[in-house]
């Protein structure tokens, strides 16, 4: 029977049907860990008297609460030092492996799996965190759980789970220049809204997909969780077998041949069916940017904060009163006019290489808009490393940026980057809830390109608006125009 | 897991859509490592506000939220269900839930109910125009009565139950043991773990340090 790609890895992972209304039993080949949402989960099998069935299915990393900044010293909130050493002493007493804060393989768990070469297609990927669903890019079914799921995967390596329905979502054409894959799944955000994708696995195809790089890829299905679905995918291909191969933990010699060869599989079929589908024309897209307090409140930069009264549906309209409120807007102001305080790059969204390189490209040479606070924060240590070796870090401090150490930064209120209460950024990272980036903070959410020209002019900017060299190339980030630079290499 | 058949409290009306899990509980209180105590988190950046919902005396001892569509979206922190637990609410009732909320709460013994967006309507005006109803969530028959009004909820099968005979997953699906290292048993050499652990040669990293603000 002709199946979806979602279809075919659930059904590789069945463990046991479900019959009668009890949900399907799920096998789970990765499981990723962090500080945050574990604790309570080993503390349950401590009270019941369980293992870990599976430490060497299972990794993790210090990243949600861990400070960007003197990461040498002591962490200086008591209680996010608790939980770090929480950790630390729970991967000891189960065995379990942890890459610490000042280990160059620490970072976000979300960079962690893909760059060690344990995602891989064919997966079934979970964490206690709702941007699981960033694996996805490789063909893995992968999502986020709660800490009692957290707890079920360590005792048991399965999840019993009702299956997804699915969505398809295609994306025609090629994007065009100054927009990026950020823009594609914002666009999509806002056109399905946020709970469009509630009980789906969205499946991302199409030519301008295909076209994407890995760590682009990785940045749309990242956003699926933003859209409702707890999963995102895209089918593997050449792009995603030659990101893995060489990688620490990519298959090696027979075992690689089996793989890929078995990967080549994983696509949904031409006479699949789906459950709902949605089509986008890149070519219409431009770059996109959240006015409100959720990322389904998203507009071209070109467009103006909506104005309630012109809003029909009544639920709508008094959210976005709420919303434009929070945000300190006057409806019907064009989006390039809104002033900044704070830019942040960096986040498991968009703190890759790729997004540090073209990030780079836009901010060699100029300086930042004064009173304009601009945050770099690579998503892993390793990142960090290459930008470095790259010459990127000169480029963002004489910009007038902070460089810091990896982690998940300004994209949550949990370690000291936050914004104060008004304060308002453009930021790279998923959410823009209300007092996500810390207590009263307004987030506009952007890509890296915008936010790299929105920290030149300090207002919300397009690269357009800058009077780039006509020959970047930002849309390729393969970070050719940094020469004399030394060429990326595997990271 | 305690078992729930029934349970009658003060309904207390959120006349808000969207409410996502950083409203319910606040990054910053994640940082607890224990599973209770969450009681103050809750809805904390609007608890300061006193024309708040749960700040009036009426809806205080509330049990049962009714909200609006997509409860419960955004992060997968459980710690959001935990807060409503300690707070007091045994059931939410909203037309539209985050699923990774939805199968938490399941988890937690917390009900959470899909009703029609109409009869949540309803119910807000019921609970609004008199304060302090009490409102019946009847597990077994599916139903929400408040006043002189009842309405069906939606839950799946199996969540209703495990939620009625108490259930712990982790013990059932310890019961297919044989399942699933028979699963593992044939599972592929290409799949990949964690240990031994690979990775590229460890490099020291340099910390951070502050740069001075122009601002």
């Amino acid at each position: 029977m002709a199946g979806t790609l979602a279809e075919k890895v659930w059904q590789a992972h069945l463990v046991r049907r479900g019959s009668n209304g009890e949900p399907d039993l799920l096998y789970i080949d990765l499981h990723l860990l962090h500080e945050v949402t574990s604790p309570q989960a080993f503390e349950g099998l401590r009270l019941a008297g369980r293992p870990v069935r599976r430490p060497d299915l299972t990794i993790a990393t210090e990243d949600h609460n861990t400070p960007t900044l003197d990461i040498d010293l002591p962490i200086a909130d008591l209680t996010s030092r608790t939980q770090i050493d929480t950790l630390r002493a729970n991967a000891k007493e189960f065995g379990i492996r942890l890459h610490s804060l000042g280990d160059s393989d620490q970072g976000i768990v979300h960079q962690v799996g893909p760059q060690l070469g344990l995602t891989m297609p064919g997966l079934t990927v979970v964490c206690g965190d709702s941007h699981t669903s960033t694996h996805g890019a490789f063909g893995a079914l992968a999502f986020g759980i709660g800490t009692s799921e957290v707890e079920h995967v360590l005792a048991t390596q399965t999840l019993p789970l009702a299956p997804f329905k699915t969505m398809a979502i295609t994306v025609n054409g090629q994007l065009p220049p100054g927009t990026t894959s950020k823009d594609i799944i914002l666009a999509i955000i806002a056109k399905i809204g946020t709970g469009g994708g509630q009980g789906y696995v969205l499946e991302y195809r199409g030519e301008a997909i295909r076209s994407l790089s890995m760590e682009a890829r990785m940045t749309i299905c990242n956003m699926s969780i933003e859209a409702g679905a707890r999963a995102g995918m895209i089918a593997p291909d050449e792009t995603t077998f030659e990101y893995l191969k060489g990688r620490p933990h990519a298959p090696e010699g027979a075992d690689w041949d089996a793989a890929v060869e078995y990967w080549k599989t994983l696509r949904s079929d031409d006479d699949a069916v789906f459950d709902a589908e949605v089509v986008l024309e890149a070519a219409d897209l431009e770059p996109f940017v959240t006015w409100g307090t959720n990322p389904g409140q998203g507009l071209p930069l070109s467009a103006s904060v909506p104005v309630p009264e012109q809003i029909a549906d009544e639920n709508e309209r008094t959210a976005a009163e709420r919303a434009i409120e929070y945000m300190g807007l006057e409806p019907g102001t064009p989006l390039r006019e809104i002033a900044v305080d704070t830019v942040f790059i960096g986040s498991c969204t968009n703190g890759r290489i790729e997004d540090l390189r073209s990030v780079a490209k836009v901010l060699q040479g100029r300086r930042k808009a004064e009173n304009v606070r601009v945050l770099v924060v690579p998503s892993s240590a390793r990142v960090r490393l290459q930008a470095e070796a790259e010459g990127l870090d000169v480029i963002f401090k004489e910009f007038g940026a902070e460089w810091r150490n990896a982690g998940c930064s300004m994209c949550l209120g949990m370690n000291p980057d936050q914004l104060a209460p008004g304060e308002r950024s453009a930021s790279t990272s998923n959410r823009n809830f209300e007092g996500r980036q810390g207590k009263g903070g307004r987030t506009h959410l952007v890509s890296p390109l915008v936010a790299a020209a929105t920290a030149v002019r300090g207002t919300l900017s397009s690269v357009a608006d800058l009077d780039l060299p006509a020959d970047v190339d930002l849309t390729t980030f393969d970070g050719s125009p940094l020469s004399p630079l030394a060429a990326p290499s595997l990271v | 897991m305690e078992k729930f058949i029934s349970h009658t409290g003060v309904g207390v009306p959120l006349r808000r859509s969207n409410v996502d899990t950083d409203q319910i509980i606040p990054a910053v209180y994640l940082k607890r490592i224990t599973r209770t105590g969450f009681e103050d988190a809750l809805f904390a950046a609007w608890r300061g506000d006193p024309s708040f919902v749960l700040n009036q005396d009426a809806y205080r001892a509330g049990s049962v939220l009714v909200a609006g569509p997509d409860f419960g979206t955004g992060s997968s922190r459980e710690h959001a269900v935990w807060a409503l637990k300690d707070y007091g609410f045994k059931v939410v009732l909203a037309s539209r839930f985050a699923d990774i909320f939805r199968g938490n709460s399941g988890k937690q013994g917390l009900v959470a109910g899909v009703v029609a967006q109409e009869d949540i309507e309803l119910l807000w005006k019921i609970l609004e125009t008199k304060p302090g109803t009490e409102v019946t969530v009847d597990l077994e028959a599916r139903t929400v009565h408040a006043d002189d009004v009842t309405v069906p909820f939606q839950i799946d099968d199996y969540t209703r139950w495990r939620l009625m005979e108490g259930l712990d997953d982790i013990g059932l699906t310890l019961q297919r043991e044989d399942e699933i290292s028979a699963f593992e048993a044939q599972r592929e050499a290409w799949r990949p773990r964690t240990l031994p652990a690979k990775h590229l040669p460890s490099v020291p990293v340099e910390p951070a340090r502050p740069v001075e603000r122009t601002a």
